[in-house]
């Protein structure tokens, strides 16, 4: 059996954390080698180390049956190994030749004549259908990772990384990089997929080695075991993708939103005249396509962004202009879509983070001094209640935890509030099953305990899965507001698209 | 604590790396680079009077570094040091010459009016960012500028001394913020009460920034506003205090320069101590206790350097190129850690190939 890649019994530490212990590798050439695991479970980490961008305190890494010392990212590229990043590295005013080429531009004057060409016989090889004079930020996020692509089949890679490559696409797009995936094994190169989502293994991946807490689990064979098998070997127990949810009655309005006018950042329309409730005991789901004016009517409904007209009220009391903090403190609680750019303070502890709606008031501090202990105590008792992992605890800075231990503290912050209304906006993207099932249930728990919830996602199957109703949004529009048991994906999908007429989409 | 402990790494290496570069410059021409060195700390420290002169500058390097470091806090770059030291010197000589009382009274009323002054001369740069979003660089500059033609234009006009055109008239000794005991421990030189009012402010603010609900506000907008605004922090109110502070800390630079170090305020000229705090600030890693210890240090090249040209061939420049390649040095600190991060895991590498067999026998056995 020939091996292309091998990392034998990696181990990588990290101040407070082994991210990589006794871990090996084989990725065999022509196949599609997934590697599975929850995040923080060292699969990046890993990666890293075979690109060059870290050193592995031990273990040995062999290329096509040598063993190698790759020292730095320009070692990786000369053994024919490329990375596409979960960030794209693109020069946004420049052209698509023109990044590919970035770095080996070969000689003073520029052949981009000749470059152009090459990428496009690569482009036509591969299926990417890339038009190489395209400037980057003129075309889609998919089409940038396709740059991204090429740029590494330009440089001659033979072993391929994808970093979690599908975060960023929509799902047609998750489909066309399938299909890339495959032509690239069927024209004898090799991939590495690192990923947390098993509909995508399934779909293309021959083998997967799966990792926990930095831990070796199994090797296994793609398609001779179950996905349910192979998140209970990632997660460590078995795994409900379905939130058990029991029958509630609705009670009383809680938000109410009434003949809401938003405008964007761009001036224009974004929410037109938009009417919801979210009633006591209830999760009310909004489905759309990203764009549609989601963002805007929770940044209205939060205070983020001006209300052209309309009003916003919680409990009746009318909350249309007033500051942010008064709408927190009436019981808005805000899971945010952004967690890097809005949800935390990177640079700061991560106990400062979980008092960072609440510093100002008894007990965390009095006349305008700061509690220390308590604050720290109120963020240990958050960590502990959320299972957020983190090296040095809450002395961490936000920005060292990984994607899915920061949303949980987050998750665990608004929950700590105690609101009346939490608005989760996509509270599970990029986030692993374990994760997800977590975050999940404390929803649901939120509801059970007579409490509403408005959730904002781009994925239907999370709609359907917590929803009590449903709230189709097209074009800063309701299209209609809908039983979840009495409809399905199908119709919904369609009001997605603007389709008005319920009997028209049946 | 792993952070701060890095920051005076950073800044001690910078200092050492800037020293050596001023002695490759002195003997680059022509002079001994010990005797140099010799003389520009003998300079600052050879008798009480010169550690006096040395704390006297270093006084409003200080309140300079701690202004600058404040509004970096929050995300802001104050720039307009020198003309909040202007305007708040200004505020302070009002006082100095027609208010009279009992000697603590008066202090603090000089020290209110020089606060307030700088604090005007800020919150104008603070105001201008948060209601239309004006960089406040381009606005403190300005505002450096409109200080200093006001000066111009004022002190002739009203505060003329006898002789000279170009400066006010001398402030009496007994309204200055110079104190006959310290004068005498300090055989004469410029000493004056201004340290306590250093050591004090060095205290508050580090007090406000660590402990306070304001303090928590300020650095959570300065970090990421986004998150700030998100939480229901204003953060155009965190702007306008921020900038308002910073301002009457360089207004206390600037009594303690124009009523304690010297006498009376020149016109036609920016004091370069307001631009100098940036280096103390980076210096001094925006720590307050650290800009105490950078301000003393900077404090001391400036009063040695006259010294040192008297006693050797060496310009008085050289002393200011020190402080320049330190600051330089300082700023370039990212290239220095990764640097010797790249060592460190060289050497460490190298030793585990070295014992590489051995431990692997060893965790073979272990399996």
């Amino acid at each position: 059996m020939s091996h292309v890649i091998e990392m034998l019994n990696i181990r990588k530490e990290f101040p407070g954390i082994v991210a990589n212990d006794n871990i090996t590798l084989q990725v065999e050439k022509g196949e599609i080698h997934a590697i599975l695991g929850e995040n923080g479970a060292g699969k990046s980490t890993l990666m890293s180390i075979l690109f060059g961008l870290y050193h592995a305190d031990r273990g040995t890494i062999k290329v096509r049956g040598k063993e190698v010392h790759i020292a730095s990212p320009n070692d990786a590229t000369d053994l024919g190994i490329g990375m596409v990043h979960q960030h794209f590295q693109l020069v946004q005013n420049f052209t698509v030749t023109e990044n590919i080429i970035l770095g080996m531009e070969g000689g003073f004057v520029l052949d981009r004549k000749k470059a152009g060409k090459k990428i496009k016989a690569l482009s036509e090889q591969y299926g990417l259908s890339i038009n190489p004079e395209s400037v980057i930020e003129d075309i889609t996020v998919g089409m940038q990772q396709r740059v991204e692509i090429l740029k590494m089949l330009y440089r001659d890679a033979e072993i391929l990384i994808f970093d979690e490559p599908t975060a960023v696409l929509t799902p047609q797009e998750i489909e066309e990089l399938m299909q890339i995936m495959r032509n690239m094994v069927k024209e004898g190169k090799s991939v590495i997929l690192i990923t947390h989502k098993l509909e995508e293994i399934k779909a293309v991946a021959d083998r997967c080695t799966i990792i926990r807490r930095g831990k070796l689990v199994d090797v296994v064979d793609v398609e001779s075991t179950s996905s349910a098998k192979m998140a209970a070997m990632m997660v460590g127990r078995p795994v409900n993708f379905k939130v058990a949810k029991e029958a509630m009655t609705a009670g009383d309005a809680v938000l109410n939103v009434d003949h809401l006018h938003v405008l964007n950042s761009k001036k224009l329309p974004a929410v037109k005249d938009f009417s919801l409730q979210v009633r006591a005991g209830e999760i009310v789901g909004i489905a759309g396509v990203d764009g549609n004016g989601q963002s805007e009517l929770v940044e209205a409904i939060t205070g983020l962004r001006h209300i052209e007209s309309g009003t916003v009220s919680i409990h009746g009391k009318d909350l249309t202009h007033v500051s942010i903090r008064e709408r927190n403190e009436a019981g808005i609680g805000h899971i945010p879509e952004d967690r890097q750019k809005r949800g935390l303070v990177m640079n700061s502890a991560l106990s400062a983070n979980m008092v960072i709606k609440e510093y100002y008031r008894a007990p965390f501090s009095k006349h305008g001094i700061l509690n220390e202990d308590v604050i720290e105590k109120h963020a240990q008792d958050i960590c502990d209640a959320f299972d957020v992992r983190s090296g040095e605890g809450i002395r961490s800075h936000a920005g060292k935890l990984s994607g899915g231990n920061q949303q949980k503290a987050i998750v665990g912050r608004e929950m700590a509030l105690e609101p009346d209304l939490i608005i989760a906006v996509q509270p599970t993207r990029g986030l692993d099953v374990g994760a997800i099932e977590y975050i999940h249930k404390r929803l649901v728990e939120h509801r059970d305990k007579g409490k509403a919830v408005l959730l904002v996602s781009f994925e239907l199957d999370e709609i359907f899965n917590l929803s009590d109703r449903i709230a189709v949004m097209n074009s800063g529009e309701l299209i209609d507001i809908v039983e979840t048991k009495q409809t399905n994906e199908e119709e919904v999908g369609l009001m997605m698209a603007g389709v008005k007429n319920k009997e028209a989409a049946r | 604590m792993k952070f701060k402990s890095n920051a005076f790494l950073i800044a001690l290496s910078a200092v050492i790396l800037g020293l050596i570069a001023g002695g490759v410059l002195m003997m680059a021409i022509g002079s001994n680079p010990f005797e140099g060195f010799f003389y520009l700390f003998r300079g600052g420290l050879m008798n009480m009077e010169r550690i006096g002169n040395t704390i006297a500058t270093a006084i409003t390097l200080m309140l300079v570094g701690l202004s600058v470091a404040f509004a970096f806090k929050t995300g802001l770059f104050n720039i307009g040091a020198a003309g909040q030291m202007l305007i708040g010197g200004l505020c302070a000589t009002l006082v100095a010459h027609y208010v009279f009382l009992p000697r603590p009274l008066y202090l603090i009323v000089i020290i209110a009016a020089a606060f307030l002054g700088g604090a005007l001369w800020g919150v104008i740069p603070g105001l201008l960012k948060a209601k239309f979003n004006v960089h406040e660089v381009v606005a403190t500059i300005m505002m450096n500028w409109i200080a200093y033609w006001s000066i111009y234009y004022f002190v002739p006009a009203y505060l003329k001394g006898p002789s000279l055109e170009t400066e006010s008239k001398s402030i009496a000794i007994e309204q200055t913020l110079r104190s006959p005991w310290l004068t005498k421990l300090f055989d004469g030189g410029y000493m004056n009460l201004g340290i306590f009012v250093a050591i004090a402010a060095v205290l508050v603010v580090k007090f406000v920034l660590d402990k306070t609900t304001l303090g928590f506000e300020l650095k959570a907008v300065g970090s990421n506003r986004f998150c700030a605004e998100y939480a229901g922090i204003r953060v155009n109110r965190n702007v306008i205090i921020s900038m308002m502070i910073a301002g009457g800390l360089a207004g206390l630079a600037g009594m303690t320069y124009y009523t304690g170090y010297s006498r009376n305020i020149q016109i036609g000229v920016l004091p370069s101590m307001g631009f100098d705090g940036i280096a103390v600030a980076l210096l001094g890693a925006s720590n307050p206790i650290g800009v105490f210890f950078s301000g003393l240090f900077f404090g001391m090249l400036q009063s040695g350097k006259g010294f040192m040209n008297a006693m050797t061939e060496v310009p008085p420049e050289i002393a200011d190129t020190i402080i320049a390649t330190i600051i330089y040095f300082t700023a370039t600190s990212v290239l220095f850690s990764k640097f010797w991060d790249k060592v460190g895991r060289r050497r460490k590498e190298r030793e585990q190939s070295r014992t590489g067999t051995a431990g692997e026998v060893k965790e073979a056995k272990h399996e």
